[in-house]
């Protein structure tokens, strides 16, 4: 799961790590107050949840009150495209109004896990507000890592390591350690993923901050973290997406016109292959898991089917834990319930499954079968494409 | 011969009282697999659908002299049923359960590392060797003794080669999931050694996905000590960046993890790369020379 910047500086602070004063705002008027409240320059920055926001016009500096009120104006409800946004951008439904200050340093600071490892490794480097990914191909040496310990985090001393590799001094030093340490403790504590500082500053004065903030959680955490799950903010995802999510589907839409319904991650991933090798363009991912309900079944097919390029619907199914019985059970209830008219391939195997095919042949549903996945796939496709 | 899991293997499983754990518990055992019963914590004593209940691994182990534990355990305490296998010296630990923060996981690997047992998963379909034991969710029957290995990260995928083989009449060895999550137990490595050492695998299929490196560190091992025939496919081929695909370590993140980049480590390393997923078994076939 991701968060807002302004929400991702809100845990910062929480925990002690150094971020600038700011406030966030849902109107103009509103920027204009923060801006008074703070006094002299600020930065208004458009809150979406994609990089890249300074060049798509989505962060601006302000000298004064009015002028943060008129940079709001002119960010608030902009579709703000940047190179990790759709191509039509996403509506900006909120600025952070944010203290101005004179930089003199741009550094680099993150924490992920480090899967090889099997732990988590923290990352600094003086090459900030550069992509992390740019500077680790053309020149791996200027990044420092430090790997944590599984049982006793990160130690004093490998804090102290990464201040050095970031050429902090003295009074910075001290600073960059307790916020390195600070950052690692709310990853821990919340479970994140990512945290991210790009970049850190260090000011003309010798102040040490997070000038942005990204962190995403671990999905698979959020039961333990329901402060968490309220920052959840639908408006940055798909509307299929989240409606998905409701009945703890694994759905995510893609750009082609077969629908795919298949159990499992890796079958549902292969599926999606397949129907490319066979010419056509899969239009979501979507795993039902190993025990779909029938209730859970037709959902699946209703999302499906509200995506408007859907021409054709391919189900693949290995019934293992699913059985296939079921799933012909919530294949005829949604078929009813929805009256669709899409044509529909079907190809299933695994655990009960002569019975489920007698029962959708008995149905009168005017499906097709396949033999295996190739034969569904090119099916589907060919269904698809005649539908243009 | 096979690897991990054979007739002898004696199996208890860890929250059977759980539906999932009571199901495949039953399923397990008309496999054939030797399942000695159960833990839950609380139920110690008691009997669930015919299998009798621990309270602890310990207890479990010292009656029985169970040496491999299953867990279906829910998210919230699976890394602590796999810390505690371990520590009760289980041999085998086997975790299903899909869903464990990330974090309980760094833990109880460090955890599992200091100790003799071996951890496959979690987040995985299990482990079987045809008509001697199976233990996971995997549906039995459409597995056949005989001498491929297979080891995959994915679950349904995996019951979709093992179909494509058993039906052009060739059987497995042993298939290992080693599961979809980021942080697990058993490696594509370990499995790989494995397999290479047992004298009744001729051949290894293996299933990757996108996301991470082991796939890219299974084919340096492949080419430096493995010296059977590897058949290689690698789902996610379509998928695009930045988005995690039904497993949590499906993701391919900074322009790493593709289904390319693992591709090309394969078929450097002598890999047969299999493209398309239907493919699977006609190539195994075409590789071991015909269906024996």
């Amino acid at each position: 799961m991701k968060v807002h910047e302004y929400q991702a500086k809100a845990l910062l602070r929480e925990f002690g790590v150094a971020v600038p004063k700011g406030d966030v705002a849902h109107t103009p008027a509103q920027a204009k107050e923060i801006a008074q409240r703070l006094g002299g320059r600020v930065v208004v920055k458009a809150q979406v949840h994609a990089g890249g926001r300074g060049k798509g016009g989505g962060i601006k500096l302000a000298d004064d009150p009015a002028g943060a009120e008129t940079a709001a104006k002119q960010i608030l409800g902009m579709m703000l495209k940047t190179p990790q946004t759709p191509p039509e951008g996403i509506k900006v439904r909120k600025v952070l109004v944010e203290e101005a200050s004179a930089i003199d340093r741009e550094l680099y600071l993150s924490i992920t896990l480090d899967r090889a490892r099997g732990t988590h490794v923290v990352m600094a480097s003086q090459a900030g507000g550069m992509e992390i990914e740019q500077v680790a191909a053309a020149t791996p040496e200027k990044i420092f890592r430090e790997w944590t310990h599984p049982a006793i985090g990160l130690a004093d001393f490998q804090a102290r390591e990464l201040a050095f590799g970031l050429g902090l001094k003295s009074d910075e030093l001290k600073q960059g350690v307790a916020l390195i340490k600070a950052l690692f403790a709310l990853y821990l504590a919340k479970d994140c993923s990512l945290a991210e500082i790009n970049p850190l500053v260090v000011t003309k004065d010798g102040r040490v901050f997070a000038l942005d903030a990204k962190l995403n959680f671990d999905d698979n955490a959020l039961f333990r973290h329901k402060e968490l799950v309220d920052l959840r903010d639908v408006h940055e995802e798909d509307p299929l997406d989240v409606e998905a999510s409701k009945y703890q589907l694994n759905y995510i839409k893609l750009d082609g016109n077969v629908g795919c319904m298949v159990n499992g991650a890796g079958l549902a991933m292969a599926t999606m292959d397949i129907i490319k090798y066979a010419g056509g363009e899969p239009a979501n991912f979507l795993d039902v898991g190993g025990s779909a309900s029938p209730e859970q079944i037709e959902n699946a097919f209703r999302i499906i089917t509200s995506d408007k390029s859907v021409k054709a619907i391919f189900i693949n199914v290995f019934g293992g834990i699913l059985r296939v019985d079921r799933l012909a059970e919530g294949i005829i209830a949604a078929v009813r319930t929805l009256g669709l008219t899409l044509p529909v391939v079907l190809r299933a195997e695994g655990t009960n499954v002569e019975q489920g095919k007698k029962m959708l042949a008995e149905s009168g549903l005017a499906l097709t079968m396949a033999d295996d996945m190739a034969d569904g796939a090119k099916k589907a496709v060919a269904f698809a494409k005649g539908a243009k | 011969m096979s690897i991990l899991v054979n007739k002898a293997t004696r199996v208890f499983v860890q929250g059977i009282t759980g539906k999932e754990g009571a199901f495949h518990a039953a399923r397990c055992k008309e496999y054939g697999t030797n399942v000695v019963g159960g833990v839950t914590p609380g139920k110690g004593g008691t009997t669930h659908e015919g299998f009798p209940v621990w309270n602890t691994v310990e207890q479990c182990v010292k009656q029985t002299g169970a040496d491999c534990a299953l867990i279906f355990v829910p998210p919230v305490a699976a890394a602590d049923a796999i810390m505690e296998a371990s520590a009760a010296g289980v041999p085998l630990v086997i975790c299903i359960t899909e869903g464990i923060p990330v974090t309980d996981m760094v833990r109880a690997k460090h955890f599992v590392r200091g100790t003799a047992s071996r951890l496959v998963g979690p987040n995985c379909p299990g482990v079987i060797t045809p008509d001697e034991a199976k233990i996971g969710i995997m549906p039995g029957h459409i597995h056949k003794r005989g001498n491929v290995g297979v080891v995959s990260r994915s679950g349904t995928l995996t019951y979709e080669v093992v179909g494509q083989l058993t039906k052009r009449g060739i059987g497995q060895s042993s298939c290992v999931g080693i599961g979809g999550d980021p942080v697990n137990g058993t490696s594509f490595i370990d499995v790989l050694k494995l397999f290479n050492e047992d004298p009744e695998t001729r051949a290894i299929m293996i299933i990757g996905e996108i996301g991470g490196t082991a796939e890219e560190e299974a084919a340096a091992y492949i080419k430096a000590h493995v010296k059977k025939p590897v058949v290689a496919f690698i789902c996610g081929q379509t998928a695009p960046p930045g988005r995690r695909m039904g497993h949590a370590g499906a993701i391919i993140a900074g322009g790493k993890g593709t289904a390319a980049e693992k591709m090309k480590a394969l078929e450097a390393a002598g890999a047969t790369l299999v493209k398309s997923p239907a493919d699977m078994g006609a190539t195994v076939a075409k590789v071991i020379g015909g269906g024996k």
